[in-house]
Formats: C-alpha cells, sequence, structure tokens
C-alpha cells in the first residue's frame, strides 16, 4: 500500500479517518470526534469531504505531545455502521500481523 | 571478539544517559517529535505500522554470548519474545515503547551494546564477512579494519549529518560474504603481486530505487593510508552530495552522475590535502586495535575425530553436516552456520528462548562467540569438530538446525507490509510459503544454491535486485503485486538481476517461483550447474516463456 508517509494532497475517495501512533508506546490509535485518541477503530471520528478531512488531520497533528504521525487513511462503513479498515495496511494495524511467529 | 575499554563503556553510557533525557523531554512536550525525529533516528528509533522499532548495532556481526544473552533479555522484558536479525548485521525488535527504552539502552550498555548510528544520515554499522578471522585463505580478520571505521566515524563531527545514509563493508576473503559491490563504499583487503597487504576501494554501490554496482575507484590502498583515503571519499560526498532530493542523496548518484573518473579525481584532489595527516594509521594503531580482539586458544586436533565418525551413521545428523558446517582455518574445528529459517518461519527471526539457547552452545562450544551473516542467519565461529554431533542434537531440539543454508529456502526477506510504514506489500508470508513449497530437503539440494531475496519496497531492504530469484512487492489499485527478477547475485560476481514480466498478484508468487525452478530443472546443463549460472547462460526468455504461457 503506497505509503501514506507520501502523501502530500489531502484527497479522499470515501470515508476516513485519522490514525497515528501514541507517542509514549506506539500503539496504534484514532482520531475521536471528541478531540481525543482511541486505541478502538469503532471510536473513529469519519469524515467525508477533504475538508472535513483537513480540519480532522490538523486538529489531531496539533497534538503533538500524545501522537505521531498522524495520517488519513480510508475505512469501510458497513451497513451495519460497523467501521472497518479501509485497506490492508490499516488492516494489520488494526487485527496485527497476518504471518505465524515462532512459538515462544 | 573485540574488547570495549573505558572510553567505550564511557560513552556508551553517556549516550544511554543523554537519550533517557531527550525521551524525556519528548514525552514532556518540551521536544517536539520534528525535534525529536532527528534524535531518535540517531540511536535506531523508528515509528513502524504497529509500534516504535528498535535497532540495536551488533559491530560487523560479532557478538559475546553475553551479549546475546542481553538482547534475549530486551526481546522478552521490553518486547514480545523476539528479534530479528537484518541485512546489516544488527537486529531489530519490533514492539518497543518509546517510554522503556532508554531502560532497554542501558540493560543494553552493561554489556556494551549500543544503538548509535543504526539510523540517521551518518555512517551506519561497518559490516563484514561472518567467517571472519576463521575463513580458510583470508589474508586478514577484516572485522579489524571495520574497528578501526567504526571508532573513527562514531560521533565523528563532521560525517553526523551526511546528505544521506552511508555503508561501508569489509571483505578478505576471495569470495565476498559481505556483498561489499552493493554498498557506498566496499572495501577488499588483498595481497597485491609486491606481497603488500592493502584495499582494493569499491564506491557508489547500492540499491533501492536506482541501483548500481560499486565501481573500482582505486584499485589499491595501503593500510597505512586506507583511514585518510575513506575520509577524503567522504568528504568529497559530503560536499557534493545532493541535500535537495532524498532520492538522489546517496552517494551512488553522485559518482553515476560525476562518472567514477571524475569523480576519483576529485577523491585524490581531497585526499592530497589529508594523506599524511594524523589519519595515517601507523602500524602501532593498527597493532592496538588488532591487539583487543581476543582469539580462542585452540586445542590441537584430529581431522575426523571418532565422535563425527560414529555420527555418521545419522542420515539427519549427516543432512546437516554436509549443508550447515563449513571448513575452518584450524584443523579440528569447524564454522557452523545456525538457520533462521525454518519450515514456515519468519526469515530472520529468534526467540528470546533461541537467543539464551545459543548463548549457550555457544559458551559450550564456540567459545563464547556468535556471529550474524548479512543472510539474517547466525553462526558459531569456533567449533570444535568433535563436538558437532552433540551440537546438532542441542540445536535441532530448539528449531536451529534446518539444513538449508544456501538453499531454496534460505530466503532473505525484509520485514515487510506486516512491520514497515514503508512497505507496499508484505514479504513474510512470500517467504513462508516458499519454505513450504520447497520444505523437502531432498528436493531442495537437487536444485543446488539458489538465493531468493523478497523486499517490500523498492528501498530494498530484502537485496531484492541481487537475488537469484529477487521478489519485489508493489501496489496496484490497492491490492499487491510483485515483480520477479532473476540471475542476481551478491558476491564477487555481484549484478542485478533481470525482470522476468508484469508483475503476479500475491496468491500466485509461490507458482511462480516454483515454475522458475521447474525451468531450471530442465534447462541446466549438468545437475551441479547452479540456477544462476543457467540463466546467465540462457537469459530470462525460456524462464519468462515458462512462466507466462499459461497467465
Amino acid at each position: 500500500m503506497t505509503s501514506p508517509l507520501e502523501q502530500k494532497k489531502i484527497k479522499i475517495a470515501g470515508p476516513s479517518m485519522v490514525t497515528a501512533n501514541r507517542t509514549w508506546d506506539g500503539v496504534v490509535i484514532y482520531r475521536t470526534d471528541q478531540q481525543s485518541w482511541s486505541a478502538d477503530l469503532s471510536d473513529a471520528a469519519i469524515v467525508r469531504t477533504s475538508d472535513e478531512a483537513r480540519a480532522l488531520l490538523t486538529e489531531a497533528v496539533a497534538d503533538d505531545v500524545g501522537a505521531i504521525g498522524a495520517y488519513i487513511a480510508p475505512v469501510e462503513v458497513r451497513d451495519s455502521g460497523a467501521i472497518k479498515p479501509g485497506n490492508l495496511r490499516e488492516r494489520i494495524r488494526s487485527n496485527g500481523l497476518t504471518i505465524d511467529l515462532l512459538p515462544a | 571478539m573485540y574488547a570495549y575499554d573505558e572510553l567505550d563503556r564511557t560513552l556508551i553510557n553517556e549516550r544511554v544517559s543523554e537519550f533517557r533525557d531527550q525521551v524525556k523531554r519528548r514525552l514532556s512536550g518540551e521536544l517536539t517529535e520534528d525535534e525529536f525525529k532527528m534524535l531518535r533516528l540517531q540511536n535506531g528509533v523508528y515509528l513502524q505500522l504497529h509500534a516504535y522499532m528498535f535497532r540495536v548495532a551488533i559491530p560487523y556481526g560479532t557478538l559475546s554470548s553475553k551479549q546475546l544473552r542481553a538482547l534475549a533479555h530486551v526481546a522478552r522484558r521490553y518486547d514480545r519474545g523476539y528479534g530479528h536479525f537484518t541485512t546489516r548485521q544488527n537486529i531489530q525488535f519490533n514492539w518497543i515503547k518509546l517510554a522503556e527504552l532508554p531502560d532497554a539502552l542501558a540493560d543494553l550498555a552493561e554489556v556494551g551494546i549500543h544503538a548509535m548510528q543504526t539510523s540517521g544520515n551518518n555512517m551506519r554499522n561497518v559490516t563484514s564477512d561472518q567467517w571472519a578471522g576463521v575463513a580458510p585463505g583470508e589474508i586478514e580478520d577484516p572485522r579489524i579494519w571495520s574497528e578501526i571505521l567504526r571508532q573513527h566515524t562514531t560521533l565523528h563531527p563532521e560525517f553526523s549529518f551526511l546528505p544521506r545514509k552511508f555503508k561501508i563493508a569489509i571483505t578478505a576473503s576471495d569470495h565476498d560474504r559481505a556483498a561489499i559491490k552493493i554498498h557506498d563504499i566496499g572495501l577488499r583487503l588483498y595481497r597485491n603481486a609486491e606481497g603488500e597487504t592493502g584495499f582494493e576501494v569499491l564506491v557508489g554501490g547500492g540499491l533501492g530505487r536506482t541501483p548500481f554496482i560499486a565501481k573500482t575507484i582505486k584499485p589499491f590502498v595501503s593500510r597505512r593510508d586506507i583511514l585518510s583515503y575513506v575520509e577524503a571519499i567522504l568528504r568529497v560526498y559530503n560536499q557534493y552530495g545532493r541535500r535537495d532530493n532524498i532520492y538522489k542523496a546517496r552517494i551512488k548518484i553522485l559518482v553515476h552522475e560525476l562518472g567514477i573518473e571524475k569523480f576519483a579525481k576529485e577523491v585524490e584532489e581531497e585526499w592530497k590535502h589529508i594523506r599524511d595527516s594524523a589519519l595515517t594509521l601507523e602500524d602501532s594503531v593498527i597493532e592496538e586495535i588488532r591487539s583487543r580482539f581476543s582469539y580462542p586458544a585452540y586445542d590441537k586436533l584430529p581431522h575426523m575425530p571418532d565422535e563425527l565418525k560414529k555420527a555418521a551413521h545419522d542420515p539427519h545428523f549427516e543432512a546437516w553436516r554436509r549443508n550447515s558446517v563449513f571448513t575452518h582455518n584450524v584443523q579440528g574445528y569447524s564454522i557452523v552456520t545456525l538457520s533462521l529459517k525454518p519450515v514456515g518461519g519468519p526469515p530472520g527471526d529468534a526467540t528470546a528462548d533461541q537467543m539464551d539457547a545459543v548463548a549457550d552452545l555457544a559458551d559450550k562450544y564456540s567459545f563464547g562467540e556468535i556471529r550474524v551473516g548479512h543472510e539474517q542467519n547466525l553462526v558459531l565461529p569456533h567449533v570444535a569438530k568433535r563436538d558437532l554431533p552433540a551440537l546438532w542434537k542441542a540445536l535441532d531440539r530448539i528449531g536451529l538446525a534446518t539444513p538449508n543454508i544456501n538453499l531454496v529456502s534460505d530466503i532473505i526477506a525484509c520485514p515487510g507490509l506486516d512491520y514497515c510504514s514503508l512497505a507496499n506489500a508484505r514479504s513474510i508470508p512470500i517467504a513462508q510459503e516458499l519454505t513450504r513449497r520447497f520444505a523437502n530437503h531432498d528436493t531442495a539440494n537437487m536444485i543446488g544454491r539458489l538465493h531468493i531475496n523478497i523486499s517490500g519496497c523498492i528501498n530494498a531492504c530484502g537485496h531484492h535486485h541481487v537475488g537469484h530469484i529477487g521478489i519485489l512487492g508493489v501496489e496496484k489499485n490497492g491490492e499487491e503485486f510483485y515483480q520477479i527478477t532473476i540471475g542476481g547475485r551478491a558476491d564477487e560476481n555481484a549484478q542485478m538481476g533481470t525482470l522476468i514480466g508484469p508483475a503476479v498478484p500475491y496468491v500466485d508468487v509461490a507458482d511462480v517461483i516454483e515454475d522458475i525452478v521447474e525451468a531450471y530443472l530442465a534447462l541446466r546443463a549438468r545437475p551441479d550447474e547452479l540456477f544462476v549460472d543457467t540463466v546467465k547462460r540462457l537469459g530470462v526468455e525460456p524462464f519468462r516463456e515458462r512462466v507466462y504461457a499459461t497467465r
């Protein structure tokens, strides 16, 4: 998946959210609509226009202490309202590795 | 093993204190991420997909058992119980918390391990041959020169902010196990016609978006002059290397754009000013560094001990011995490669328990020393032949005796999209599936030496360009696709592989590789004609036809 590190213009093709990593431990987090972060994707604020995305990202980036590397990523919003990752990269970030590790 | 002195220990400890303070100020908000990023990169701390990744330096791939136990401790205490050995002889931990990093670094500092300059635009690990010091026919131990360069370039004020990262590799054997031709500077230690020991200096190698094989800039530089000459190269690079475009900032681009002759002239010009300066390496300085390397007190042992004769009746032991045990420069001893490529396993990973076990085995059988190879396996460099049967049993118990060294399932792979924020596609599941397809050791032996390299993106951390078979993950419309190249080599005959055709989807990759191998088996002139030689003889067309006939 083309790295979002290379995001230059904000252009969204569907429902999106803002995600980052928590500064102190690197855990994947999602920007909520309460100006906070959650480690649960179901809490993510959904944006549907480029302007909304830009505003949410700007707000997220302003929290430099709590989060790093914020970017906009696609989501799928199911008919039930459930929010799912919108590409493989975000599936991996949300669900974890796709591989079997060595036994501990 | 190199013995650190008081200065080394002080430097490492002070670095830990400094980083601890930097982390504290980052977490309090006193430092912004933009301010902190450059500092954390200088200490090997990356942000990846899930978490921070922590890259720890293993200078020229040499570890003591004590150090390996410390790495196991970090894996267990601060991570998820495992680590990944890299194509630059370092180790990476994938789940480290920033808040705990200073403690992890402090624990490592107690055994002389650090993470300085494992990332950032500076001199990275000066890598070498994992068989250094024990390989038959080696001119002398190349690690002495890695150490000289390491000391000189650590916190070097002029080279701490280069246009981009800088990587040097050194070999002292005819067969290049250090892949020097794909490094920014490659050094080949040899004896010239006059009997003098010195270096062939190569420059401008590298992979990634614009791969190049390094070119010889100077066929012979004496030991006395090597440091000043390398410094001259670095100064020219620092002066003229591009800083406006990250993709054009490596020295390979500068060498390509200037041409090797012009680049060499610039270096000679610079060298004139510094050749006979304090950078001259007097014999006493070289000997001082050499004296800090300790070598085992080898026993006088027979070439064929009874233990080995007896064990030869066990076909499983013999399969492993023939594959993973190599000739040592001292009679009665062997170099043993421990495969970190089990069937179905992620290439290059080891659990904390395995690391501890290898440390114990190193103490018992290898004078307490372990090496890390760039091909992501471990080595016990000083094993008495009489101990091979016992060692094999112990390795087999901990899953480190897969007899697949240099074979099709001895795959080099980057972490890929499962871990890496730069990746376009996954690499580890591809590697795992391939090891399952080629799990039969008789088949793998019949195929012979075959290096598969997998990279999850064009940054080429898996060295796919120089794989006998190279696999590069790309993204097409949100799906994972893979470009396949064949015919690459990373050794003294280094060359880039050739693309065989359009990228194939994730689900087809293992089938395609099987087709390529089947084509090779049908086309090879003799059973001992290596895959890479068959490709050289016939070109890619017969393989392309086979792969794309029904696709």
